[in-house]
């Protein structure tokens, strides 16, 4: 027999050639470095933001950009630029805990709904449609207004409510493979549910729940960034973009440079998180039509 | 008439950028030409550029591909320069294209005159008041029964067979001069594969069209083509009349793959094809087959040949063209089954009055509707006793119900009746989650498609270790002991545990199912057409491969296929099936040989041989399947030798007319 010579990669480089992938497109490498860019400024920005972001100045109130003062001064006095820099901490704190919890759930779930299918199966998705035919935002507040708007409320609740569309696409991505031999080829060894779910549906549902987590990061972000625009998300003084606009939004005719920094700041990471996961699905190749000739 | 070639292809080279910024080609210096009225056949394995170079004949290239030298011309046009608005007028117009499926490329929403009457106008100048008489005109063309009432139909509502005919119809549509095929046959059954041949033969003839005809099968080639062309590796490296390349090939590869078919009047296994062809890209120094070629010396390794003429109408492409008729004709092994007799009269699987059903029972439609006949089952009546090594092999067409018999066996689907028994004792458990560990570890399956069998995320390790670690609990150094061993039997090295499926050919791939099924050292596998998605010379490797494992582990097989020749080729005992009933069940010989059931007869005179001189004998018609199964005999539908009410309206008797070979037919034993 002849011997198989051309380069063969091994399965753990995959990973890596995902990654090469991702920042060789313009949108991967974009995305990528502001994604990077804010988390890294959330861990540093205590240590670098040149004012005290509690330290209010009557002096200063809502005075315009200068110096001294980057992006001016909020109504109370306060460095708006100090404040900007760690407006995103409690936001990506929360949402980066609260995503993975919602992929894993939602991604059990749905894997599992699709495995079982049947009458049970279609019975719970229209429990999931209704959860999902109400606004979110409704759903939320009610928890909120419950239980308090601390760090321990805030991450369940966004954990919850992102994971059932979750496991809507879980569920349909499993459907799609669940129909091949291979999973066939288990059933018919005699493997278990969960060895099957494991062994066989995960490792070809994994690709799309990665897509989708970082889909649902951007939301939650948004999510969380409103319901602290709404005041139920993290409590002043503790800087946040939501919170920042919201305290501005009244100034804004007179006084814009209050809301500019962290609209920009919150846009640019959502964004970021966007290109980064479309970039991700095209080097995952679940994007069909971007995928290479032969 | 000009005197430049219909179709010209000439020195042409296509290619795309790889990842790595090389440019690797797909098509190396082709030259191709056809003339009016001419069929050429183009052969070759999976990657061998032949769709690429039909597609090119009528300037269209895949995503990615490019021209790196060459030109195309159609009739005096040049097919590589035109504007798109331009090809678009002649393709599909006076140069239509067939591809593979193309039946079910039919738009499943539009009726079937309404997607005619959409190519009519697309591609005629015809007004549109003439639309409904041609479209009818077009279906009588291609032997549509009752083409008037065929046009309000739906695709659905027709048979795989007659959406290809409807297809064909459609690429009539713009009177075409010439008609590229792209294995438009292949995804068939055999009977309406052999009529759809049938009907491009007289076609071509009818309204002295050119075809292209790409196909892997070369059964197929021999019965449409004059000329035949033969690719390897993005070359053609033989070109003759059909005759000639079919029957006296002059290149090894030819040579090589013409040995390599199952044919219905051997007995024994085909001749494997070893190695595999070049990846694109791959380094090649010398003849692109010299790897391969039993004949290759140091010169076929370092030079590379040209296409030479060597007779009339007769190019070669090898260093050895003189050499060929010393090759090997029959180096053919004897069959194993005859010289060593693994057989006891030992039951290693008993089904006894097997029925299967698809449909379930609604309870809410049999409380509402009491009187509601339930639907007759799918598979029905099956009693087969399976013997300790040896081979049953199951035929018949599509909807036969060959696969799921399998899954039932398998414990995939429950039947509705009648039980399997392992060993003549143990009355295996309808569903595999009730079944005990030893017997599920005793069945193992081997299903068709490796591509899908094998999980694209998991290593060959891990695919080896499922079984290993869940019927044997092993792990850690021993573990990839034996799955090393494991491979060593299916011929694959060490090194191939790290791969992961997508790294592996399709014979490969289908070498580590194998040695999946068989890491549980199991007594009986399942072969659910393991064969039929590999190419031939890959298919005679692994034919000669389950042949041997079994040899060594007296395993039992049950092989299931359409394929009728490999089927004769590897089993014991053969079961012939006609939508879920046993037609035909005996000792292989005597099963292809006179007397038949009519069915069998129908099936093995629809056999397409690669042999210019065997035609097919066409008997019954390739209709719609109806659902449900008709009462009383199960063929009495498209039988061509229906004896009349008694058929209609009894189960037709099993009866012995050899020791172990029974019919099921009306038509008394001395007259089948």
């Amino acid at each position: 027999m002849a011997v198989i010579t051309h380069d063969s990669t091994a399965s753990g480089s995959r990973a890596i050639g995902v990654f090469k992938d991702l920042v060789s497109r313009p949108s991967g490498a974009i995305g990528l470095f502001l994604v990077i860019f804010h988390i890294v400024l959330a861990l540093v920005s205590p240590f670098i933001a040149p004012f005290d972001y509690k330290l209010q100045n009557s002096a200063l109130m809502l005075s315009q950009p200068d110096a001294v003062h980057w992006l001016g001064a909020d109504h109370l006095g306060r460095d708006v630029f100090s404040r900007t820099l760690m407006g995103g901490r409690e936001a990506l704190l929360v949402t980066g805990v609260a995503t993975p919890l919602a992929v894993i759930w939602g991604g059990f779930v749905g894997i599992l709904f699709g495995l079982v299918g049947g009458r049970l199966d279609e019975v719970l998705m229209r429990v999931v449609d209704a959860f999902l035919s109400l606004p979110w935002i409704l759903k939320m507040l009610v928890l909120i207004v419950t239980f308090g708007t601390g760090v321990e409320v805030l991450i369940p609740t966004l954990a919850f409510f992102y994971g059932i569309p979750v496991i809507r696409i879980a569920r349909a991505a499993t459907h799609d493979v669940i129909a091949r031999d291979f999973v066939w080829a288990a059933k018919a060894r005699g493997h278990g549910r969960i060895s099957i779910i494991w062994r066989e549906l995960l490792p070809n549902v994994l690709d799309t729940l990665m897509v989708e987590g970082a889909m649902r990061w951007s939301w939650m972000l948004l999510a969380f960034s409103s319901l602290s625009f709404l005041g139920f998300g993290v409590s002043p003084p503790t800087p946040d973009w939501g919170l920042m606009i919201s305290d501005a939004r009244g100034f804004m005719s007179f006084a814009p440079w209050g809301v500019i920094g962290p609209v920009i700041a919150l846009s640019s990471l959502i964004i970021g998180i966007n290109l980064t996961a479309d970039a991700l699905a095209k080097a995952l190749g679940i994007d069909r039509a971007q995928k290479a000739p032969m | 008439m000009s005197k430049h070639p219909f179709i010209s292809v000439k020195s042409l080279s296509v290619g795309y950028d790889s990842r790595s910024g090389k440019t690797i080609q797909v098509l190396r210096n082709v030259s191709l030409e056809i003339s009016r009225g001419e069929s050429i056949g183009l052969v070759g394995e999976s990657g061998s550029g032949k769709s690429t170079l039909a597609l090119a004949a009528m300037g269209y290239f895949k995503r990615g591909l490019r021209v790196l030298q060459g030109s195309a011309h159609f009739d005096g046009i040049d097919m590589l320069a035109l504007e798109r608005d331009e090809l678009q007028k002649i393709r599909g117009g006076r140069l239509a294209l067939i591809p593979q499926n193309s039946g079910q490329s039919l738009t499943p929403t539009m009726r079937i005159g309404q997607q005619l009457t959409e190519a009519l106008r697309l591609h005629s100048d015809m007004a549109s008041a003439q639309f409904s008489d041609r479209v009818v005109e077009l279906l009588t063309q291609v032997r549509l029964p009752d083409p008037a009432a065929l046009v309000s139909r739906y695709p659905h509502e027709l048979s795989g067979g007659q959406q290809q005919r409807v297809a064909i119809a459609m690429a009539l549509a713009g009177e075409p001069d010439a008609l590229l095929l792209d294995e438009p046959t292949t995804g068939l059954d055999v009977t309406t594969q052999a009529h759809i041949l049938e009907l491009l033969r007289d076609l071509a003839r009818e309204r002295n069209m050119a075809m292209l005809y790409v196909s892997h099968d070369l059964g197929a080639i021999s019965r449409v083509c004059d000329r035949v062309a033969v690719m390897y590796a993005g070359e053609i490296v033989l070109t003759g009349s059909a005759r000639q390349v079919l029957l006296t090939p002059c290149h090894p590869y030819a040579h090589g793959l013409l040995t390599s078919i199952p044919r219905l009047n051997q007995t024994s296994l085909p001749v494997a094809l070893d190695g595999r062809p070049p990846m694109p890209g791959e380094a090649i120094s010398g003849c692109a087959f010299a790897e391969r070629c039993p004949l290759a010396d140091d010169k076929c390794r370092s030079k590379s040949p040209d296409l030479l003429p060597v007779t009339t109408g007769e190019t070669v492409r090898c260093f050895k063209r003189d050499m060929i008729a010393e090759m090997p004709v029959s180096s053919r092994k004897p069959s194993r089954k005859d010289d060593l007799d693994n057989r006891t009269s030992d039951s290693a699987l008993g089904l006894e009055h097997l029925a299967i059903s698809y449909t379930k029972k609604d309870w809410l439609a049999s409380l509402l509707f009491p009187g509601t006949p339930v639907p007759p089952a799918t598979v029905d009546g099956i009693s087969i006793t399976i013997e300790k090594g040896e081979t049953l092999g199951l035929v018949g067409e599509s909807g036969s119900g060959k696969s799921t018999i399998l899954k039932a066996i398998a414990g995939l689907i429950s039947p509705k009746e009648g039980q399997i028994k392992l060993h003549d004792d143990k009355v295996l458990k309808p569903r595999v989650e009730d079944r005990t560990a030893v017997s599920l570890r005793q069945i193992q399956m081997i299903f068709q498609n490796p591509d899908d069998s094998l999980n694209p995320r998991h290593t060959v390790a891990q695919i080896l270790a499922q079984p290993l670690r869940l019927y044997f609990g092993l792990h850690g150094e021993i573990l990839r002991e034996a799955s090393v061993s494991l491979l060593e039997s299916v011929r694959l090295g060490a090194h191939y545990l790290d791969r992961l499926p997508s790294q592996l050919s399709g014979g490969e791939k289908q070498r580590v199912a194998i040695a999946r099924a068989f890491a549980a050292e199991p007594e009986i596998v399942l072969c659910d057409e393991v064969t039929s998605a590999l190419d031939v010379s890959v298919q005679a490797a692994v034919l000669d491969l389950l042949d041997e494992l079994k040899t060594r582990q007296g395993t039992t097989y049950i092989f299931v296929s359409h394929d009728l020749a490999v089927v004769k080729a590897i089993s014991d005992r053969v079961a012939v099936l006609y939508q879920g009933r046993l037609c035909e069940i005996g000792p292989a010989d005597a099963v292809y040989k006179a007397p038949f059931h009519p069915y069998t007869e129908v099936l093995l005179g629809a056999v397409l041989q690669p042999d210019p001189d065997v035609a097919p004998t066409l008997s019954a018609d390739d209709v719609v399947e109806f659902f449900p199964p008709a009462c009383g005999c199960p063929f009495q539908r498209r039988c061509p030798r229906k004896l009349g009410r008694i058929c209609d309206s009894e189960t037709p008797p099993s009866r012995e007319i050899a020791p172990g070979h029974y019919i099921n037919c009306h038509i008394p034993a001395r007259d089948l």
